[in-house]
């Protein structure tokens, strides 16, 4: 059982990076990305199959999986860059299931949908299954700390504002002398490179991807997971990854109770529940569980009154 | 169009050159030619339809003109993208007060001054020094600007809960923040309040005894004849008359054209 619980932080953790690169994107700079598993598994698998195939060390290629990633967002960021709200939506998920389907078919790179197998993870082997479950816990825990400080200062800074001041009103930042293309492609890339790092971290955790791990669902519950928390808010977005993580295995466990479906239907009754939350929340809660904050600065003691002529 | 004068005066800040902008075969623009002197405010008048806000959408470089040119302090900076024109010193207000709602009044305001190198991601992530030092000289100067127009009490309040003479208000206060050369204010008066529109007047007219050079669209004509020293009328996308708004009150075409009773009964 505590295995099982650090595996689930295990996963949380991963779902908090994703969560914290996505508010960078969606939550400072209002671009809706709706491709962000494609992200994700260009991480995983440019990790593993540098350290399959090339025998790279297991921090070499998580280090290459962030870079890569964060090329690929630069690139559909560029591609993407005249589209707004529901288009960028649309063509960001075809992005995503474009990736899933080179991954299917390139067979002779990614062994296709039987997927590849034997990824390495650091001290898997000579550790107990234990010991290493919490080894990994560690490292995910540190490098979410650290894209938590990341995001926060990027939030707070110059940066973020000109980020914020786009979500509000792309024309008139513009106006205001912001390189509005430039500041989106540099969003995207920062959002991919916490994305794809993400998608390494997954990789050398469980050993195997494949294709189907993939799909648009796991987009959804990282949306859910960031609205669940609060948009916008870094804090929000660890403890929205952390309450869908608790909500889809919590309901693992409920569904066997009740009586009289088969597994399938149980599975189908999971994926309504998750829907369920989610309107829930949208509908009680929309700024989520821990809101946006807006920013203070100190302001001079007393204005100097002075009476108009 | 005939012949301009020639003037006898130093080259204008801004110079307009048969500008010309349609959409889907409607000629918004029709060889549009303005002059703007330095330190002077300039009207823009016409009426609804005249082509006066496409005309700050093409010099902005929010709408690129179809053709024409748009020189700014001796460059031509036609088709220049938005960001590159408000950086070399031409920043431009919007009708409707359009802004930063979910931002405070603070950032609004440090969001438009120029030169921070904490935008860039590096100096955003390592706080560095430069970054900070720009920030803190910043705050100063929207500290002083808010102070200037009333705004110091809501500095730490989102745009949003602003009335909407505060917006105005505050879309005066960026535009300084930027440090302009030269400023275009899309109706800055519309739907205030009579002692707030006049309260706006004042620091209009403050700003250009100091030195800044304002064209300015506006239907308030007190407005106008309180501020301008040369005024523009055009219509249907081209070029009326132009001159004090003394000589425009008393010209039959303008009246026709714009003013209507009004202008004849003042």
């Amino acid at each position: 059982m505590e295995n099982y619980l650090i595996a689930m932080c295990v996963s949380a953790g991963i779902y908090a990076l994703m969560a914290l690169g996505v508010n960078v994107v969606w939550g400072f700079a209002g671009m809706v990305n709706l491709g962000l598993v494609g992200f994700f598994a260009v991480g995983a698998y440019a990790s593993a199959l540098l350290t399959i195939k090339a025998h790279w060390a297991i921090a070499g290629g998580m280090a290459a999986a962030t870079i890569v990633a964060a090329l690929v967002g630069a690139v559909v960021a560029l591609i993407t860059v005249r589209l707004r709200g529901d288009y960028l939506a649309i063509v960001t998920l075809g992005f995503a299931e474009t990736i899933r389907i080179v991954a299917s078919n390139a067979i002779w790179l990614t062994n296709g949908t039987d997927g590849l197998s034997g990824i390495p993870g650091p001290g898997r082997g000579t550790l107990s299954p234990e010991m290493f479950n919490l080894v990994y816990l560690a490292i995910v825990g540190v490098i979410v700390a650290i894209a938590y400080v990341m995001n926060e200062r990027l939030r707070a800074s110059p940066f973020g504002r000109v980020l914020r001041a786009i979500r509000d009103d792309e024309q008139v930042a513009a106006v205001a002398g912001k390189h509005v293309t430039l500041f989106k492609v540099k969003a995207f890339a920062i959002s991919s490179a916490a994305l794809g790092l993400a998608g390494a971290l997954y990789a050398h955790y469980t050993s195997y991807i494949a294709p189907d791990i993939f799909v648009p669902l796991l987009t959804l519950y990282i949306k859910l997971a960031l609205l669940a928390g609060g948009l916008g808010n870094d804090r929000g977005a660890i403890v929205g990854a952390f309450a869908v993580v608790f909500l889809l295995e919590s309901t693992r466990f409920v569904i066997p109770y009740v009586p009289g479906i088969t597994p399938v239907q149980g599975a189908a009754i999971r994926e309504f529940l998750i829907a369920a939350f989610l309107l829930v929340m949208l509908r009680y809660k929309p700024t989520g569980l821990v809101p946006e904050q807006p920013t203070r600065l100190p302001v001079p003691p007393a204005p100097r009154y002075q009476p108009t002529a | 169009m005939g012949e301009r004068d020639v003037q006898v005066m130093p080259a204008p800040l801004l110079e307009i050159r048969h500008l010309t902008r349609s959409f889907y075969g409607v000629h918004a623009l029709d060889g549009v030619h303005l002059a703007v002197n330095a330190h002077r405010i300039t009207g823009l008048i016409g009426p609804n339809g005249a082509g006066k806000t496409t005309l700050f959408n093409c010099i902005s470089g929010v709408v690129p003109p179809s053709s024409g040119s748009v020189v700014f302090d001796g460059r031509d900076i036609t088709g220049w993208r938005a960001d590159r024109i408000a950086n070399a010193g031409l920043v431009r207000t919007f009708q409707i007060a359009r802004g930063f709602p979910r931002l405070t009044v603070y950032e609004n305001l440090l969001l438009y001054g120029g030169a921070q190198p904490g935008e860039r991601v590096h100096d955003a992530l390592f706080r560095t020094s430069a970054a900070r030092r720009r920030e803190a000289e910043l705050v100063q100067k929207a500290q002083a600007i808010a102070d200037r127009l009333n705004l110091v009490r809501l500095l730490n309040a989102p745009a949003s809960s602003l009335s909407g003479g505060q917006k105005k208000l505050l879309e005066i206060g960026r535009v300084l923040m930027a440090d302009p050369r030269i400023v275009l204010l899309d109706e800055p008066v519309a739907g205030v309040n009579p002692s707030l529109a006049r309260e706006i007047a004042q620091h209009l007219r403050r700003l250009a005894d100091e030195g800044l050079t304002i064209l300015l669209i506006e239907h308030h004509m007190d407005t106008i004849a309180a501020l301008c020293d040369h005024v523009v009328v055009l219509a249907d996308g081209k070029n009326l008359a132009e001159g004090t708004f003394a000589e425009l009150a008393s010209d039959p075409v303008v009246q026709e054209a714009y003013m209507g009773r009004r202008g004849s009964a003042r």
